[in-house]
């Protein structure tokens, strides 16, 4: 659509500015305030300049915790995405089945995340959960307080439960946005099921995918209530993501200028991703 | 592409009656085009069974005596009890925190779509300096991890002796959900044509009458979709809600980690607890499920 140019549409977009301000300009000034200084107490802080981030550009932790996070988000991703393409493909187009699924497939993403935590917690227990029990009973000896395979498997297999979802939905957003008379010229050429999928499914799909890619990626790389819930962070630190480790540092050990260090770095990468995220998606506008 | 034009070309040049015939045949296959076997229903029925199971299994706790969960196992309760959800529905500690909940995701999906229609109005109908940038800026809100601002947002919200109260959970909500709702609604808004705006100016139309008259009611189901949204994030997002929050404003997902008694875990009624947190929003979905498909592609989520 053509635009106008107008200044005046900035009186408009200020009530958002000044909202947005108050909520993540001043609280980003005080991570900012905290990274370069240090303290003895008695709030007297002097000036540290980049010691912090050097800190913690160069402890093995942060290294541990960042590419744990990297490794999970690769991992849902790999599920999910594909396990959401093919779901989403299988849906009912019409009829009393559409709104059942929408309904059901939507409800995990409605639940406190906390509570997804809760669920998966009790379900994977053995002494009174669902699935632990059915594991056992199998034979397998799972545990996944002490096991960090068993507990990386669970915090896996319920961000799956909890997110699948919504690939599933943006994926038949767009299909159904497909006009029927792409599948009558598909028809009429005999193509097959593949192609149609590879020629007009996927081509029309293309956009939603690239949100959901990058939806997914942002949120499974600032997870941490659900891993929080189910595992705290452990065995050890083995399902210790990035999100858990600066909160441990930062309100249980009260190291604020580590804290807020990490908290810039971590926003930077999250900036750096959302930048590539936003000029992907305008490109991609801009050449359709 | 182009063979798929070709054939659509081919298609349209036929005479009526035989396209209809033609239409009405394809059609009666495409009903299973969703595979090309009859099986196609297996795959969303096994992955929404996937996805009940772990909630049925809270439900059929929440029904049962701690003493039935710990001791033999069922698959559905063998005794079934409405104890669970009789401790919270007489306890204040715990329904208040559904209220605490209610009323600040309320507040803040009010406030958030309120502040937002004007903003994705201007994105929408206006180029402005530095449009492109401040709509950039507002995303990468969406983006910020909230870990990052859970220590700031108590400083801040402390200075200004708002800590405990509803209202700061719903300012502070807002950091996530502002940008949203202007990113859904300018998603909607770009969907109406810039004519009607014009001709509402020329029948002389005030913009403010326009905007509430003609404006509003023409993108409902986008306000509608954002409202979702907002309400979603709100309602499922924990770790600011408990920073701010000590008693006087909890939210229930933060009273349901106090279940640990001297006696061990209260597993009923942490079950019963967490299954009333699922109502609210299966409620919600259950309202606009017609819209949150369209929401998802149109608003860009």
């Amino acid at each position: 659509m053509e635009k106008t140019w107008n200044n005046k549409a900035w009186f408009m977009v200020l009530p958002v500015l000044l909202l947005v301000a108050f909520s993540a300009v001043i609280p980003l000034m005080t991570v900012v305030n905290y990274s370069v200084q240090d303290t003895f107490g008695n709030n007297q802080f002097f000036w540290a300049g980049t010691e912090w981030f050097e800190e913690v550009l160069h402890s093995e932790r942060f290294h541990a915790s960042l590419g744990r996070n990297l490794v999970f988000s690769f991992i849902i991703l790999a599920i999910e995405v594909p396990l959401g393409i093919i779901i989403a493909l299988n849906m009912p187009r019409k009829g009393w089945g559409v709104p059942v699924c929408l309904v059901l497939m939507a409800l995990p993403l409605l639940i406190p995340w906390n509570v997804v935590g809760t669920i998966w917690q009790v379900f994977g227990r053995v002494d009174i959960g669902l699935l632990g029990r059915t594991l056992a009973n199998l034979g397998i000896n799972y545990n996944y307080v002490q096991n960090p395979m068993h507990a990386w498997f669970t915090v896996i297999i319920m961000d799956v439960w909890h997110w699948t979802s919504l690939v599933v939905l943006l994926c038949y957003a767009g299909l159904v946005s497909i006009p029927d008379a792409f599948y009558q010229a598909a028809k009429i050429d005999g193509a097959s099921r593949w192609a149609v999928f590879r020629y007009i499914q996927l081509p029309k799909m293309n956009r939603v995918l690239l949100i959901a890619v990058l939806l997914r990626f942002m949120d499974s790389f600032m997870i941490y209530t659900e891993p929080f819930v189910v595992t705290g962070g452990g065995p050890g630190n083995s399902t210790t993501f990035l999100s858990i480790d600066l909160v441990k540092v930062a309100v249980g050990q009260f190291d604020l200028g580590p804290a807020a260090a990490m908290s810039i770095i971590y926003f930077l990468i999250i900036l750096l991703l959302s930048w590539v995220f936003y000029t992907v998606m305008t490109n991609y506008d801009a050449e359709r | 592409m182009s063979v798929q034009q070709d054939t659509l070309a081919r298609t349209s040049g036929r005479p009526e009656a035989e396209q209809h015939r033609i239409d009405k045949a394809l059609a009666r296959k495409m009903r299973k085009r969703g595979d090309e076997s009859k099986f196609w229903w297996l795959i969303p029925t096994v992955y929404i069974i996937f996805l009940m199971l772990p909630i049925y299994w809270l439900i059929n706790m929440s029904f049962k005596t701690n003493q039935e969960i710990l001791g033999a196992f069922s698959l559905w309760p063998q005794n079934p009890t409405l104890q669970n959800y009789a401790v919270i529905f007489t306890d204040p500690s715990w329904y208040k925190g559904y209220i605490n909940s209610i009323i600040y995701v309320v507040m803040n999906t009010v406030i958030s779509v309120l502040v937002a229609l004007p903003a994705a109005y201007a994105f929408s109908r206006y180029r402005f300096l530095g449009d492109k940038h401040l709509f950039f800026w507002l995303l990468t809100n969406r983006m910020a991890p909230p870990a990052v601002f859970a220590l700031p947002f108590f400083q801040l919200y402390s200075a200004f002796g708002l800590i405990d109260t509803h209202i700061a959970v719903a300012l502070a909500h807002c950091l996530f959900n502002v940008p949203l709702a202007v990113w859904i609604l300018e998603g909607f808004m770009s969907g109406v044509p810039k004519e009607i705006d014009e001709t509402a100016y020329i029948d002389g139309y005030s913009f403010p009458r326009f905007f509430v008259k003609i404006f509003v009611p023409l993108i409902a189901s986008g306000i509608g979709v954002a409202a979702f949204f907002c309400f979603m994030f709100s309602w499922v997002e924990l770790l600011i809600a408990r920073t701010l929050t000590t008693t006087a404003a909890k939210p229930i997902a933060a009273i349901m980690t106090r279940t640990v008694s001297a006696s061990g875990m209260d597993w009923g009624v942490l079950a019963a607890a967490g299954v009333l947190t699922i109502i609210p929003g299966a409620i919600v979905i259950y309202f606009v499920r017609n819209y949150i498909a369209k929401g998802f592609a149109l608003g860009r989520v």
